[in-house]
């Protein structure tokens, strides 16, 4: 028989090995089909950068007139939920008990100044403690005041025009909702883990269980244990992906601008990297526990915190950036947001797919390499 | 006195299993301080570096004048001149520019003339936080180059009537450093107490220690002692650590009592250890306790409001939250480092955790026993 149909054989008796384990234990289906959605059903709803209906108390003792207008206007936001109370006191002990998150003052002469064109203060004080959300609540007061502003200006009641102005335009995501953003990177988070955890077990459980000597006594070679070991989980890992996109698309309305073509392309070459990424664990370290914990410290964790899918990485320091360059999720970071949002942009998705495409050739690689048909090292 | 004696060889037994092997020696101290201060460093939401282009038509003394406090300001660094329309989308798209500034050519004619002119600017929407907080940083730099316009007299345009007087409590700077130092100890403590415990009956379960543990002279109780022990120990060493590091390291302040954070630590690694030993004593394999402890940690740090406000979820999802234990200490944290809580004022946080202990700790030494093999 010639090699290439040896080959073949072996290949075709190592997968068949590969997809009766995975079929008939559950808990690899489950890891990487069932865990995807319920996690991402939970953290889509759940991380949210967007505030709404922030308690706030607004000081005002005089409600009639342009400062019960101004009121109504805070009402009206649905970012704002209001508390009136009738002195500053009164507000400052609801900000300490963080009953609210901010305290808005409007002057008891605010109509009178305001009518005889003064420069009339708004005055805003807000709970730092989440320096984020205070940001955010100061943008939301400032855009109802100057809506205010607009809306005096356009009645003739207000003073004068400020000289400059901004007209913002934001591309890709014209509401700036957040879950545009949440979601394809949650996407990234749950799949890093699942492929590192997928075949993260699987070798170091073969060695384990005694298992692997019954395969190094089989003709089966190196190339052929790797192939069998990636393959089905390949499969499995693009499945959950697959089901993940679907969920966001129809549950969280995200918008998907891309091509289905690029997103399969570049979500294997990310899978690749993942699975390579287990499986070189698992290989060279031969103990579930030690594996499984080298999964979660060195895949969830920096997947969390160093692949901008949170936190900004740009305005971290620059050794941060550096050691961020070695995590493959802040690659299909970068890649699925511009896929969701911007669309088939190749100037962006090609350098991060290389990088991917050269991870998963690394990892894959080395966990070859460390596959060895000997028992001892 | 000979239960106390039978705890304390217990005891031993589960530092020595913990010091003897040096990989559990090493994951106990050693990547947890490297995670704590390289997270530490990558955790915020202060913008820095946001790279902007300009594209300017007007080039007068005016548009440099704007475009100068832009360029001063620590937030924004200029990564290019533009010099037509069609790059202004090339920069965006490529992701060269987070922020394009357009000043259309009559920008100096139009406020000479005393009207008001229009600045455009395009934010890359792919993050929106960083797109609106920068937008919200250009806003103050254009509010500060009107006021000077109004001093210089070079417009007659009196200031706008209402204007919004900002002031912040507990963080005047608006750092969001402080804000996530003080929690990220919380979250790395847990992690190791969980990997610690959530291991510790599986090992001896699959290894099959247990069973001679089961028959040796003691009681449930007492080896939920002995078992509880060293991930305390390990956890709350752990947590005062990364506490002092963030005082002294990162430079966080520290405004409450002492007392008041050893207590808030202790409660919540008791929790933890509860948690890790249920899992444990639930599970048969090392590979289930894993995955178990993994099913726990991965929903309980990202819905903790470590990172996104609680405040943000539904109403469902935020009542479901009320049993996650990892909310109360990022919360009795903060309250404690920034808002400088002491014992009385954090205890509403930490009653929840005794609680969420109280159900955990004994199940988990019924189930010592009680677990079907």
């Amino acid at each position: 028989m010639s090699r290439g149909r040896l080959f073949m054989m072996r290949l075709r008796g190592i997968l068949r090995k590969e997809t009766l384990q995975i079929l008939r234990d559950p808990s690899s289906i489950a890891l990487a089909v069932v865990m995807p959605l319920v996690l991402l059903f939970i953290f889509g709803y759940g991380v949210n950068l967007d505030a709404e209906h922030v308690p706030v108390a607004i000081v005002g003792t005089d409600t009639s007139g342009v400062a019960g207008d101004l009121l109504g206007r805070f009402e009206l936001s649905p970012h704002f939920e209001v508390f009136q109370v009738k002195t500053m006191s009164e507000a400052e002990k609801l900000l300490g008990l963080r009953h609210v998150d901010a305290v808005i003052h409007l002057q008891t002469d605010f109509s009178t100044k305001l009518r005889s064109g003064q420069q009339t203060p708004v005055q805003l004080i807000v709970n730092g403690i989440d320096a984020n959300r205070a940001r955010l609540i100061e943008g939301y007061c400032r855009s109802v005041v100057n809506q205010f502003s607009a809306i005096l200006r356009a009645r003739g009641e207000g003073a004068g025009y400020p000289p400059v102005t901004l007209a913002q335009r934001i591309w890709f995501n014209e509401d700036a909702q957040s879950k545009n953003f949440m979601v394809p990177g949650l996407i990234t988070l749950i799949m890093t883990l699942t492929g590192i955890l997928l075949t993260a077990l699987v070798v170091a459980r073969e060695w384990e269980r005694g298992t692997m000597e019954a395969m190094l006594v089989t003709p089966l070679r190196r190339i052929d244990i790797l192939l069998g070991k990636i393959l089905p989980y390949y499969l499995l890992g693009m499945l959950g992906m697959g089901l993940s996109v679907t969920v966001a698309i129809t549950l969280f309305k995200v918008p998907f601008r891309g091509s289905l073509t690029a997103l399969i392309i570049l979500s294997s070459l990310f899978m690749l990297a993942s699975l390579g990424m287990g499986l070189m664990f698992s290989a060279a370290i031969r103990i579930q526990f030690v594996a499984a914990q080298v999964s979660i410290v060195a895949g969830y964790l920096p997947a969390f915190f160093l692949s901008g899918l949170i936190f900004d990485l740009e305005s971290t320091p620059r050794f941060i950036q550096i050691i961020s360059h070695a995590v493959p999720a802040r690659y299909f970071v970068a890649i699925s947001h511009t896929l969701f949002m911007a669309g088939d942009l190749w100037s962006v998705l090609l350098p991060n797919g290389l990088v991917l495409a050269g991870m998963a050739v690394l990892f894959i690689g080395l966990a070859f390499k460390n596959i060895t048909k000997r028992l001892e090292r | 006195m000979n239960s106390l004696r039978r705890i304390l060889a217990l005891v031993i037994k589960e530092f020595a299993v913990i010091m003897k092997d040096p990989k559990s020696r090493f994951v106990v101290i050693g990547p947890p301080l490297i995670q704590f201060i390289v997270f530490g460093y990558a955790a915020t939401y202060d913008l820095q570096n946001v790279r902007y282009a300009v594209f300017d038509e007007s080039r007068s003394v005016l548009s440099r004048q704007l475009l100068a406090k832009v360029e001063g300001s620590t937030v924004f660094l200029q990564a290019g001149a533009l010099s037509n329309h069609t790059q202004i989308s090339e920069y965006i798209d490529n992701e060269d520019a987070r922020l394009v500034i357009h000043i259309g050519p009559g920008f100096d004619r139009t406020l000479q003339a005393s009207r008001p002119a229009v600045v455009q600017v395009i934010a890359d929407g792919r993050n929106p936080n960083v797109a609106m907080i920068a937008l919200g940083y250009l806003g103050s730099i254009v509010a500060e180059f009107n006021q000077d316009l109004v001093r210089q007299g070079v417009v007659e345009t009196t200031a706008p009537g209402l204007f919004l007087v900002e002031r912040s409590w507990f963080n005047t700077n608006l750092e969001s450093r402080w804000f996530f130092i003080s929690g990220l100890g919380g979250v790395i403590s847990m992690v190791v107490v969980i990997l610690l415990t959530s291991l510790s009956v599986a090992r001896e379960r699959e290894f099959g220690t247990f069973d001679q543990l089961l028959v040796a002279p003691f009681t449930p109780g007492e080896i939920l002692i002995g078992k509880s022990l060293p991930g305390i120990v390990f956890g709350l060493l752990d947590a005062l650590i990364f506490a002092a590091g963030a005082v002294y390291w990162f430079g966080v302040p520290f405004r409450g009592t002492i007392t008041a954070l050893v207590l808030a630590l202790l409660c919540f690694i008791i929790t933890m250890v509860g948690v890790g030993l249920l899992v444990s004593a639930l599970s048969m394999t090392m590979q289930q306790s894993l995955l178990g402890s993994f099913i726990f940690l991965m929903p309980a740090v990202t819905l903790s409001g470590f990172a996104t406000p609680i405040e943000n979820m539904p109403l469902w999802l935020q009542k479901a939250d009320l049993v996650n234990p990892v909310r109360y200490i990022i919360i009795a944290l903060r309250r404690i480092f920034l808002e400088g809580a002491d014992t009385p004022m954090i205890w509403p946080h930490l009653w929840p955790l005794l609680i969420i202990a109280s159900v955990t700790l004994p199940l988990a030494a019924w189930l010592f026993r009680h677990r079907a093999v």
